[in-house]
């Protein structure tokens, strides 16, 4: 059980891409703005991507963080915003383990 | 998201204060809503009930898509007094998703060995709050019945705007303590915040209930925040 009351700033992914920002870096945040059925992450989870796609946060526990890093960098250079959408129901997944079932839809946008 | 957005949500969350960001899905835009800010209309009541429930979630407002995320310091519970009570209060406050830290300068009670997992403090409440203060998402019981080690942090409490204060006690040791609070400057309204006797009226008997009683209590006043304060102007 995680107790701490306060940031967890070596991990919390909005206070990365603000540290990325400072460092002159070009930032995209993903966020999960709606989910249906067994989602493993909640709505309001974050993904944070850098140009040459590095990323902190999950928006899936690891089922679509790939896609949404291309996607992430694809953002970064038009400086457009995007809606994705996964279905995560996937028998494969599903066999290897992953809390999967679900369906997200993650808003992809450029830090500034 | 605006780069001033971020860094002021950043600074919001740093220093444990709510704060709800609202981006238009339709071009982008973003902005910071802190608690008690005025917002009119639909988009206003959900962004109340964001601040209420710590739910995020997407909202339609004037024929336009907002997505709100609402970003609530978790909440904790400050026990003064290392008792009996706290002994089952602790790990029920826990699994209940209120982490506890419990004070208690007399160190006969405040041992490892009577709480283990759990945040105590050997110290008096004076020295602990200064270096960690309370706070609106705050809640505070006091519990050791002893005006020595419960007043102090009391009135901290009710200055900080703990969401909940609770003071163990009989009526009687109540309008004593009631007393001791108003000629340490607390102003009668502010006293009236605090829940004394202790804990929900469950006829709790066992130290066990009585800590039952009192998270019941803290839950209750964590989840109608702010509908309290609009009653009491109505």
């Amino acid at each position: 059980m995680d107790d701490s009351i306060y940031l967890d700033e070596a991990r919390d992914p909005l206070i990365i891409a603000e540290g990325w920002m400072k460092d002159g870096k070009d930032v995209a945040i993903a966020t999960v703005v709606e989910t249906w059925g067994s989602a493993p992450r909640p709505v309001g989870s974050h993904l944070v991507i850098d140009a040459e796609g590095n990323f902190h946060g999950s928006v899936s526990g690891g089922c679509v963080e790939g896609a949404v890093v291309t996607e992430a960098i694809d953002v970064i250079g038009s400086g457009k915003a995007r809606m994705l959408e996964f279905g995560v129901a996937d028998e494969t997944a599903w066999q290897v383990g992953l809390s999967c079932g679900g369906r997200i839809k993650v808003y992809v946008e450029r830090l500034g | 998201m605006d780069p001033y957005v971020l860094k002021t949500l950043n600074e919001e969350r740093r220093a444990r204060r709510a704060a709800v960001l609202v981006t238009d899905l339709g071009d982008g835009r973003d902005r910071i809503v802190r608690e008690g800010d005025p917002v009119a209309g639909d988009l206003g009541m959900a962004i109340a009930k964001a601040f209420r429930t710590g739910n995020s979630g997407s909202v339609e407002a004037e024929g336009r898509t907002f997505f709100l995320n609402a970003h609530l310091p978790r909440p904790r519970l400050v026990v003064i007094g290392a008792v009996h009570i706290s002994q089952a209060l602790a790990p029920m406050a826990r699994i209940a998703g209120y982490p506890v830290e419990i004070i208690d300068p007399r160190t006969a009670f405040a041992t490892p060995e009577r709480f283990p997992d759990v945040a105590l403090h050997a110290e008096w409440p004076e020295d602990v709050l200064k270096r960690a203060p309370l706070d609106s998402y705050t809640a505070l019981a006091a519990v050791t019945h002893d005006p020595k080690i419960d007043d102090f942090a009391l009135k901290a409490a009710l200055d900080a705007g703990c969401f909940y204060v609770g003071a163990l006690g009989s009526r009687k040791t109540h309008a004593k303590r009631v007393e001791r609070l108003l000629a340490l400057g607390a102003g009668a309204e502010q006293i009236a915040r605090i829940h004394a006797p202790i804990g929900l009226d469950i006829g709790a008997a066992s130290p066990a209930e009585i800590a039952v009683a009192i998270l019941a209590q803290t839950i209750h006043a964590f989840r109608s925040r702010g509908l309290e304060a609009k009653g009491a102007v109505a």
